[in-house]
C-alpha cells in the first residue's frame, strides 16, 4: 500500500509552501521527490514524517490514515539532511537508541545492532562517536539508526547534499542496491536531477509547492508535460521560435520546421532541444541551422560542443567515437539539425516561461 | 650540520627569551593578586598559634555561619538549576511577545549593585514592605531571615545557569529532538536522552558559577539578613564580622576555610571538565 499523500497544503504565514499535492508511492518503491531549493519538497517529506502539521489534507501510511498521529507514533524512519546524529551517543548507542525506547530486549537489541552495522558496513566503528567519522559513515549511521525501529517507510531529506561529489554517486548507488535488498517503501528528496534519474523508480517533480509531474525517469525526461519539467530535467537548450502557416521558424535563423499542427494563426513558442538531440550534418537542408562551433569542451566519454547560431548559443553532445570519425574545429561552420525537441507556444506568456528558466539558471 | 638546525638556532633564543618574559610576567601577577593576598591571610590566621586558630574557626557562631552558607548555596544550586534551565529552554524553544526583553532582563541580576538589590527586597518584603506585610501578618518572616537570604541569593545567582546554556541550546538547534521524535521518544524522553546529555558541560559550568557566586555572596545578603549571630549570619557575613571587631584570628581562620572548601569544589569540576576533553 505504501505512501498515499492527498491533497495537503501548507502555509507558513502568507506563503504556500505546500498546495494541494497529491502523490502515491507504492510498496517497495524509492520515490524521489526532486525540485529546485525552496520548491517545499522537504516540507512534505516532513509532513509525511509528521514533523509538520498539514494545514489540509491526509497522510496514508500502508492503507491507515495517520494525519492524526504524532511523529512518535507513525512509525516511520528518516534519514535528516545533516543525519542529526546523537553527538554523545557512539554509533552502537545511536543505532539502538530507538529499540531502547521500544523496550525490546538487551540480546534482541544486540543481535539488530550487529546486523545492522554489518548491513551499512561500519564493522570496527562499534564504538565511535559521531565526531570521528567521515560525512559517508555518517550517513549510513543515520540509515541505519532509522530502520532499527523496522519502520513502514523510510523518508531520506537530502542524503546526499552535504557530501563531496564523488562520494555522493558512490553512496547514491549503494542507497539503490541497499534498497533493492531490503525492498522497504522509501522517498527521498534532492534537488539534484541527475540524482534523482540514476536511482529512483519515480519521479515526483515539485515546483512552487505543487506536482508538475509523476512518473518514471524516462517519462518525465522525454516526455516533460511542461516548460518547467523539461528545462529542469537534464540540459536543455531553449531557442525562441514562431509559428506560423504550419511552419516554425527559429528566431534570428534561416531554418524551418514543418509543423503538423492545426493551428495556423501566427503564435511565438519555444523550443526545447537537449543537447543529445542535435547532430552535425554534413550538407544543409531546409531545417537545418546554420552555425559556428565556438568552443569544443572534452568531457571524457563524449564531447561538448558550444554552437554560435546568429542569434544565441545552442549546447551539443557528440559521443567519442563519432567525434573521432569525423573530427570538428572550433570556428568552422557547420549544419546542425534537431533529431527532436519539445514546442511550448507562449501562449501563457513568453516572458513568464523565459523569466522562470532564468531563475533556474538555464537562461542569462 | 644542515640549514634547518642553522635556522632553529638563530630562531631559538629570541623565541625563548619572549617565552621566558610570558611566564615572568604571568607568575609576577599571580603572585601579587593571589598568592601575596593568601599568604597574608595564612599569616594572621596563624599569628596566635593553632590553638587560638583551632578555637575561633571551631566556635559555635563560626560553625553556624558554615552551615548558614551550605544550606543557602545548596538551596540556590538547586533552585536556579531548576529554573535556570527551564529559562532557557523556553527563550530558546518558544515564541512570544517580548522575548527578547526577557532576553535582556536576564541580565540584570549582573548590571544591578547587590547592595542596592538587598534594600529593593527589603523595600518589598520587609515588615513594612509592600509584599512583606502580608507575609508577615501569616506570621512569616522574610527579611532578616532564611527567606530574604535566600531570595537576595536567587537574585544575584539568577544568569549564570541560563546563561551558559542558552548559547549552547542554540546551537544544538532542533533537529537531535526531532530525530529523538521519529524514532518514537517522548518530548520527555528527548529531551533527558538526547538535550541535557547535549548540554551537561554548559550545565556544570553554570553551576560552578553558581556555586562560587552564592559561597561569596556579601552585600545582598548584608543588607536583607541583618547579620544576626547564630541565626542569620553567613560565612562571609560572619567573616566581616570578626573582622570589624578587631578579631583577625576569627575573620581570618574562616576565610581560609572558606577559600579551601571552594577551591576545592572549583577544581574537582575543572577535574571532569578535563577529562571530557580528553575523550
Amino acid at each position: 500500500m505504501g505512501i498515499l499523500v492527498k491533497n495537503i497544503s501548507k502555509k507558513f504565514g502568507s506563503f504556500s509552501a505546500v498546495d494541494d499535492v497529491t502523490f502515491q508511492v507504492h510498496e517497495g518503491e524509492l520515490v524521489a521527490l526532486l525540485g529546485p531549493s525552496g520548491s517545499g519538497k522537504s516540507t512534505i517529506l516532513r509532513i509525511i514524517a509528521g514533523l509538520e502539521t498539514p494545514d489540509r489534507g491526509e497522510i496514508y501510511l500502508t492503507g491507515k490514515d495517520v494525519t492524526g498521529l504524532s511523529t512518535q507514533k507513525r512509525k516511520v524512519g528518516f534519514v535528516f539532511q545533516h543525519y542529526a546524529l546523537f553527538k554523545h551517543m557512539t554509533v552502537e548507542k545511536n543505532i539502538s537508541f530507538g529499540m531502547e525506547i521500544q523496550k525490546k530486549s538487551k540480546e534482541c537489541i544486540q543481535e539488530k545492532v550487529s546486523e545492522l552495522i554489518h548491513l551499512v558496513k561500519l564493522n570496527g566503528y562499534e564504538k565511535h562517536y559521531p565526531d570521528q567519522l567521515s560525512g559517508g559513515q555518517r550517513q549510513r549511521v543515520a540509515l541505519a539508526r532509522a530502520l532499527a525501529t523496522e519502520p513502514r517507510v523510510l523518508l531520506l531529506d537530502e542524503p546526499f547534499g552535504s557530501l563531496d561529489a564523488k562520494v555522493r554517486s558512490n553512496l547514491a548507488q549503494w542507497l539503490r542496491d541497499f534498497h533493492d535488498t531490503c525492498n522497504i517503501t522509501s522517498v527521498f528528496v534532492t534537488h539534484d536531477q541527475s540524482e534523482a534519474i540514476e536511482i529512483a523508480d519515480k519521479i515526483v517533480l515539485i515546483n512552487r509547492g505543487k506536482v508538475e509531474q509523476y512518473g518514471n525517469a524516462r517519462e518525465v525526461y522525454e516526455h516533460p508535460e511542461s516548460k518547467f519539467v523539461a528545462s529542469f530535467i537534464g540540459q536543455v537548450n531553449v531557442l525562441d521560435a514562431v509559428i506560423e502557416n504550419k511552419q516554425i521558424r527559429i528566431n534570428g535563423t534561416n531554418a524551418v520546421i514543418d509543423y503538423p499542427g492545426k493551428n495556423t494563426s501566427t503564435n511565438e513558442a519555444v523550443l526545447l532541444v537537449r543537447p543529445e538531440d542535435i547532430e552535425l550534418v554534413e550538407a544543409a537542408v531546409k531545417q537545418s541551422l546554420i552555425a559556428k562551433i565556438k568552443t569544443i569542451h572534452y568531457r571524457g566519454s563524449f564531447y561538448e560542443i558550444d554552437c554560435d547560431i546568429g542569434a544565441s548559443m545552442v549546447t551539443m553532445i557528440v559521443g567519442k567515437t563519432d567525434f573521432n570519425r569525423s573530427p570538428q574545429e572550433e570556428g568552422a561552420q557547420v549544419f546542425l539539425n534537431l533529431k527532436s525537441f519539445r514546442l511550448f507556444s507562449a501562449e501563457e506568456g513568453h516572458a513568464k516561461l523565459r523569466e522562470k528558466l532564468r531563475d533556474l539558471g538555464y537562461i542569462e | 650540520m644542515n640549514r634547518s638546525d642553522d635556522i632553529v638556532r638563530l630562531v631559538r633564543p629570541s623565541r625563548r627569551i619572549g617565552k621566558n618574559l610570558l611566564i615572568i610576567f604571568v607568575f609576577l601577577w599571580f603572585f601579587c593578586l593571589i598568592l601575596l593576598p593568601v599568604f597574608g591571610i595564612v599569616r594572621e590566621a596563624f599569628k596566635e598559634g593553632w590553638q587560638v586558630f583551632w578555637n575561633k574557626l571551631l566556635s559555635p557562631e563560626a560553625i553556624h555561619s558554615f552551615y548558614l552558607t551550605f544550606l543557602i548555596t545548596l538551596a540556590a544550586v538547586l533552585l536556579n538549576t531548576f529554573f535556570g534551565i527551564v529559562l532557557a529552554v523556553t527563550l530558546v524553544k518558544q515564541k512570544f511577545r517580548g522575548k527578547l526583553f526577557f532576553e535582556g532582563l536576564v541580565d540584570l541580576p549582573f548590571a544591578v549593585s547587590p547592595v542596592v538589590a538587598g534594600f529593593m527586597f527589603i523595600l518589598l518584603f520587609g515588615p513594612n514592605g509592600w509584599i512583606g506585610n502580608w507575609f508577615e501578618s501569616g506570621g512569616i518572616k522574610i527579611v532578616y531571615a532564611f527567606p530574604g537570604m535566600l531570595i537576595a541569593t536567587l537574585f544575584v545567582t539568577l544568569p549564570f545557569v541560563a546563561r551558559e546554556i542558552i548559547p549552547v541550546l542554540r546551537e544544538f538547534g532542533l533537529q537531535q529532538e526531532e530525530a529523538a521524535y521519529v524514532l518514537g521518544a517522548s518530548r520527555w524522553q528527548a529531551f533527558w536522552r538526547v538535550t541535557i546529555p547535549s548540554i551537561k558541560w554548559g550545565l556544570a559550568y553554570g553551576v560552578t558559577l553558581t556555586i562560587a557566586r552564592s559561597i561569596g555572596e556579601f552585600g545582598a545578603v548584608l543588607v536583607v539578613s541583618g547579620s544576626i549571630i547564630n541565626k542569620t549570619q553567613t560565612a562571609t557575613l560572619h567573616i566581616h564580622q570578626q573582622f570589624t571587631d578587631f578579631n583577625y584570628v576569627g575573620a581570618f581562620s574562616a576565610a581560609i576555610f572558606l577559600a579551601a572548601a571552594s577551591f576545592l569544589i572549583l577544581t574537582v569540576m575543572q577535574r571532569v571538565y578535563r577529562r571530557k576533553e580528553v575523550s
